[in-house]
């Protein structure tokens, strides 16, 4: 099976985020690149599929050169090849789901896996976008996928329980945490994903229009929360609760 | 112009809170833009439950009626609503960003080529809104362009809306859903069993981290003092991650967003994306033997103890309190 993983470039969830003082946007000194890690979770498991099934692992994401990066780490943990699609602008998830949507036409890949939500912009739209555009089936928040032929069967863990859809290829899934457990680039695979394809594409040679109709105007610190007081024992704490918060 | 259509979303037979948060948005998002809240219930025979929201002060509640529409399924949803908002001229469609809103909301967006805010935590009079990014760590002032916009709401940053005395008129409307465009088909939603309250209503919340250790800890040491407490219970992503608990019980901005009286968390060091998802309750308890965990600069009551001990004497003192 053909599957397209769309990857994003994040700061490292362990990162401190700090808000530029003119709100502009946030420092990025001393933050550390990453994968989005439910981008991670998507690489991870599309080459599980095609260890079971074979086929191809395509990477694709929408930024700058320096994104290589992610890319060149996705093509370490077994990823056939990547699409950078150039971009200096800013755009939004609309135009990012108009690029993919692009670039499925092109790759004519049968499963389009990838995070549910980026964790900088935390916007959880592109997987659903790009599935409408597409009129395809979407699977969101995946815990569990299944083939069986070109039948997929998804769990999905949604408010209260688990539910369970089924569709036919081709179609979109956005991977949850408990998809799977992301393994590590191993050495040979670094050597490897060197002499892996990468191919850039000017986003402005796709055709699409890349308008955003989202902007951000300004960004703040939020406000801050001040720490309490400390206790000395179980009952001390029961007690204040009970008497002072009186939420018990 | 300025219409607002409020999905209404229903879950075996009943609303859950957050479609009450969505309709009191909904109504301010109106009221700030000059127009009407509409509250649109889909289903295959959804017009009992748009009477009941019809009560909570819209101008008018739409039954979007359709046979597909019976189980909730992004496909189908996203073209009855398109339609509908093509033909009502709506300017908004607002959700709450559950799980059914998070996922329906931007394919509806992508349908109508309408640009999405997700989980605004408020609406400015200047036309902008308020949204967190990077796990809350930032706050961003964003505006939306173009003749129609989606909107998914925060649940905990809006009150819920309250009955208004009077009933608005219900209109049944079919869906116009091109059946052999629907691709997705519903298999089976297996209801977590629980006596207790959902994790985004309840009044006291517990929560859980990795201090816990296994599985099997939730079970043997945290949810006694759930249940004395009358509590939901909650994890962190490190508990989910560890496979502890499933997805569904994670709090933090990549999981669910609770705010409730009580905010209980044992054995949480505190990373900034759980923070993101509880910081705004109103009484935060942290339980952690580490006394450098940054749960710590949140919590109004900080115990360094080793959970083991203290979770299992604080369901005994609660439950002597209940007796007392």
């Amino acid at each position: 099976m053909k599957i397209l993983v769309p990857i994003k470039r994040v700061p490292d969830p362990a990162t401190t985020i700090r808000v530029l003082p003119d709100g502009s946007g946030i420092a990025t000194d001393n933050v550390k690149w990453v994968i989005n890690p439910f981008d991670e979770i998507a690489i991870e498991e599309a080459l599980r599929i095609k260890e079971k099934q074979g086929g191809e692992v395509v990477l694709v994401t929408i930024g700058q050169s320096t994104w290589q990066e992610q890319l060149r780490t996705g093509l370490a943990m077994g990823a056939d090849r990547a699409i950078l699609v150039k971009s200096e602008a800013p755009l939004d998830t609309l135009a990012i789901a108009r690029i993919l949507a692009k670039i499925v036409t092109d790759e004519k890949p049968e499963l389009v896996l990838l995070g549910k939500q980026a964790i900088d912009d935390d916007s959880n739209q592109v997987g659903q976008m790009l599935a409408e555009m597409l009129g395809w089936p979407q699977a969101t928040f995946a815990s569990k996928v299944e083939f069986a032929g070109q039948k997929v069967t998804v769990t999905r863990e949604v408010d209260g329980g688990l539910e369970t859809i089924a569709f036919n290829l081709p179609a979109v899934v956005t991977t949850d945490l408990r998809l799977n457990e992301p393994r590590y680039a191993s050495l040979p695979g670094i050597m490897k994903a060197r002499k892996k394809e990468l191919k850039e594409i000017p986003a402005d040679s796709l055709g699409v229009n890349l308008a955003p109709k989202l902007r951000i105007k300004t960004l703040a610190a939020p406000p801050k929360r001040q720490a309490g007081k400390k206790v000395g024992s179980v009952q001390e704490l029961v007690q204040v609760l009970h008497t002072e918060a009186k939420v018990i | 112009m300025g219409d607002v259509l409020i999905f209404a979303e229903h879950q075996g037979g009943h609303f859950p809170k957050t479609t009450l948060t969505a309709v009191n948005a909904g109504l301010e998002l109106a009221r700030k833009r000059g127009g009407n809240a509409i509250a649109v219930v889909a289903g295959d025979a959804p017009e009992g439950l748009a009477g009941e929201i019809a009560k909570y002060g819209v101008s008018k509640a739409i039954a979007l009626t359709h046979a597909s529409l019976k189980n909730y399924l992004a496909d189908a949803h996203a073209a009855a609503l398109a339609s509908l908002v093509k033909k009502t001229g709506a300017e908004f469609v607002l959700a709450t960003a559950t799980a059914v809103g998070k996922d329906l909301a931007p394919r509806l967006a992508a349908r109508l080529d309408a640009p999405m805010a997700s989980e605004i935590t408020a609406i400015n009079d200047d036309g902008t809104y308020v949204r967190p990014m990077y796990a809350g760590n930032a706050m961003a002032t964003i505006e939306l362009d173009g003749p129609i916009k989606v909107i998914t709401v925060r649940g905990t940053a809006f009150d819920a809306a309250k009955p208004a005395g009077n009933s608005a008129a219900v209109e049944k409307i079919d869906a116009e859903i091109d059946s052999a465009a629907l691709k997705t088909e519903f298999v089976a939603f297996n209801q977590t069993k629980s006596d207790r309250p959902q994790l985004t209503e309840a009044r006291i919340v517990v929560s859980g981290g990795r201090g816990l250790k296994s599985g099997d800890n939730f079970k043997t040491v945290l949810e006694p003092l759930v249940d004395e407490m009358g509590a939901a219970m909650g994890a962190s992503r490190a508990a989910v991650d560890a496979g502890f608990v499933p997805n569904d019980l994670q709090v933090g901005q990549t999981g669910k967003v609770v705010a409730p009286e009580l905010y209980v968390a044992v054995g949480i060091s505190g990373a900034i994306q759980h923070l993101a998802g509880m910081k705004d309750s109103k009484i935060i308890v942290a339980i952690n033997k580490d006394e450098e965990a940054p749960i710590f600069n949140v919590a109004d009551y900080g115990l360094v103890a080793d959970l083991f001990k203290a979770v299992p004497e604080m369901a005994e003192e609660v439950k002597k309190l209940k007796h007392s």
